[in-house]
């Protein structure tokens, strides 16, 4: 691996992973309100699918979209500001960490309904064919979305017309606080895509090149005009939920487990391992995203709240 | 009422939306339809015959029984470039993919400040008069007005039903148009030329001078026909036809209360919450000065549609209900 290019994918995974451990600060300082539902442990997912994709593929995300939105390229001040609910956000502080979307950068959007973007992801499967525009689109969703019904309408609607939308499920074993083993009935998730006859896959979601390994192959097969994929990374959320879960569901034996397989600690191992990093340069990059999280923090507490007039603003065109 | 620069031509309210989607699609090539049985069997009324043949399978799809996808995927399109014309059979269908238009279609434009565009139009239709019992004889179109995002258009005549739907095609914000199931074969004069109607803007449909008619859909018609009967009897009817319930013309409304000073507002849709409530209350903020008597509904019942003939016929307005109506309102 380039050494550049290694640089930037760590790179992406600590902004995530310090963008998170910041918002989980700023939400026990009660400097954000409301919740928010935090990425950190997931990052080699984000990280390593839509580190394949072109500038002008789309990704759909899900209510733990912080991660998404940074690995799509959002910018980091505007996306804490939009969490702070600041004039300055990315979404003009009317959506919030449940809405964070970021359009120019083929973001089509955070979602608080759990399911709700698939729909989304599958209509772009379908512009991108009308186009003739070659582009793909990621749907990320959690295990919870599994058993909506709108994931069997979209990936049967994708599988019938061939549509270039990778299906890519973050298993993160629990929908809130119900595993998914007490909830899907196939223990083994890919079986899903049996039922719409859809190539499905399963990944090590802990390991970054694992997952870019997966999402390049199947980030081909669409764009070759081949047709939608499912893929099961599996992976673990470090923090509950959201900020009032207790956890109550998992054990911290279990916990500690998923944060022996840290996809930033493996990679960076990996890295060292290789010749490629050194471990100072590592502390160094570790550091410089921290002053970038810092910077973008100052910036969105320091913005100015939306004015009154944005009330009735942006309704319509 | 209306006078014609142009030469016309009489079509069914059916042919009126197969006009519109047919010079729509050919006009520009980024709106395609996307929904159950309009290939082949083009639509449950008929409405998308022949576009299939026209425009080819990809820009006439037939879709599964999957109206969360369907409102979900033309979201996805129309966020992305595209000018979808999905549809929903019948809108007693509608709650199947309500999540879809209620928290995505309607919210997603001002949920991401302004960043996208949701050019979408989703056609059903509503009513009673087919005897078709409590699952496809619905007037919902009341839910919708209460979601900020969503336009409600409603044409009651063929030359409204092809010039708001090439509007709402053009138009860059997600529009919910119902049409009725008993308007599809209604014929009506409509220019070989073609025109738009803008969205937002009631037409008085009848000029009178003492009694303010508002509605909208198939109930025009039968507050035409109540206006002819009241009118033998020398009393002068306006009758306001709404045409759009999202935006809402109010300054048409309150124009005619000005003059006639009493209202009776007629509409198929329940009685209780329904869209008559709200624009009742829009005339008391608005125009409670200029009533000389109390607002008068003409409504739905307050039950599921029943299928017998009989109790569906008593469960929504007719001619001598709105009749008696004017009468009471001019006591």
């Amino acid at each position: 691996m380039e050494k550049e290019e290694a640089i930037f994918l760590l790179k992406k995974m600590m902004q995530i992973r310090q963008f998170e451990d910041k918002i989980s600060e700023l939400l026990g300082k009660n400097i954000a309100q409301g919740g928010s539902h935090l990425y950190a442990g997931e990052e080699a997912v984000a990280v390593g699918a839509i580190s394949v994709l072109n500038p002008d593929d789309y990704i759909t995300s899900t209510h733990r979209g912080h991660g998404h939105a940074i690995a799509k390229g959002g910018k980091l001040p505007e996306l804490m500001a939009e969490i702070l609910g600041k004039a300055t956000g990315v979404c003009k502080g009317k959506g919030g960490s449940l809405h964070l979307a970021d359009l120019s950068q083929g973001n089509l959007g955070a979602n608080g309904i759990v399911g709700g973007s698939l729909g989304i992801a599958t209509g772009a499967g379908i512009s991108v064919k009308m186009r003739k525009t070659k582009q793909v689109v990621i749907s990320f969703f959690g295990d919870g979305a599994l058993n909506q019904g709108i994931f069997h309408e979209s990936l049967n609607m994708a599988a019938k017309w061939h549509l270039p939308v990778i299906y890519l499920c973050e298993n993160n074993l629990y929908a809130m606080s119900v595993s998914v083993k007490r909830a899907t009935a196939v223990e083994d998730l890919t079986r899903r895509a049996l039922a719409y006859d859809i190539p499905a896959e399963k990944v090590d979601g802990m390991d970054i090149l694992a997952v870019r390994k997966a999402v390049k192959k199947w980030v081909d097969f669409a764009r070759e005009g081949k047709g939608p994929s499912f893929l099961v990374c599996n992976t673990y959320r470090y923090y509950g939920h959201s900020r009032s879960d207790a956890r109550v569901y998992r054990t911290r034996e279990e916990e500690k487990s998923w944060r022996e397989k840290d996809p930033i600690i493996l990679f960076s191992k990996k890295l060292i391992e290789g010749n490629v990093l050194k471990e100072e340069e590592i502390k160094d990059l570790e550091k410089k995203v921290r002053e970038k999280i810092e910077a973008a923090t100052k910036f969105a507490m320091e913005s100015p709240l939306p004015e009154p007039e944005a009330l009735y603003e942006d309704l319509y065109v | 009422m209306r006078i014609y620069m142009s030469k016309t031509k009489e079509i069914t309210y059916r042919q009126a939306l197969n006009e519109a989607l047919f010079e729509e699609m050919k006009r520009d090539e980024k709106v395609f339809l996307m929904a159950e049985d309009i290939g082949p069997y083009g639509g449950a009324y008929g409405v998308t015959l022949g576009l299939l043949e026209k425009f080819g399978e990809e820009r006439v799809r037939d879709t599964a029984i999957s109206e969360a996808a369907i409102i979900g995927a033309g979201l996805g399109a129309a966020m992305t470039g595209m000018r979808p014309v999905v549809e929903i059979m019948y809108i007693d269908f509608i709650g199947i993919c309500m999540g879809q238009i209620n928290n995505q279609v309607a919210k997603i434009r001002y949920m991401f400040g302004g960043k996208t565009k949701v050019p979408l139009v989703i056609r059903t239709e509503g009513g009673t008069g087919r005897t078709l019992g409590a699952h496809h004889s619905q007037s919902l179109e009341s839910w919708f007005i209460h979601i900020p995002g969503i336009k409600v258009v409603m044409p009651a005549t063929p030359y409204d039903a092809k010039g708001l739907l090439k509007t709402s095609i053009r138009d860059d914000n997600p529009i919910l148009f119902i049409e009725h199931k008993m308007l599809y074969n209604t014929k009506g004069e409509v220019p070989e030329e073609e025109y738009l109607i803008p969205l937002g803007q009631a037409e008085v449909k009848r000029k009178g001078s003492d009694v303010t008619l508002i509605t909208y859909s198939r109930m025009l018609l039968y507050s035409l026909e109540a206006a002819d009967e009241l009118e033998k009897e020398g009393i002068s009817v306006e009758i306001i036809d709404l045409r759009s319930l999202i935006p809402l013309d109010v300054k048409t409304i309150i124009a005619s209360i000005k003059k006639t000073n009493r209202v009776v507002i007629v509409e198929e849709d329940c009685k209780t919450g329904g869209v008559g409530a709200e624009v009742g209350m829009q005339i008391m903020e608005n125009a409670f000065d200029y009533l000389d008597a109390p607002i008068k509904r003409v409504a739905g019942a307050d039950v599921p549609m029943p299928k017998s003939p009989i109790l569906e016929k008593l469960a929504i307005p007719d001619k001598e209900r709105i009749v008696k109506a004017v009468k009471e309102t001019l006591k």
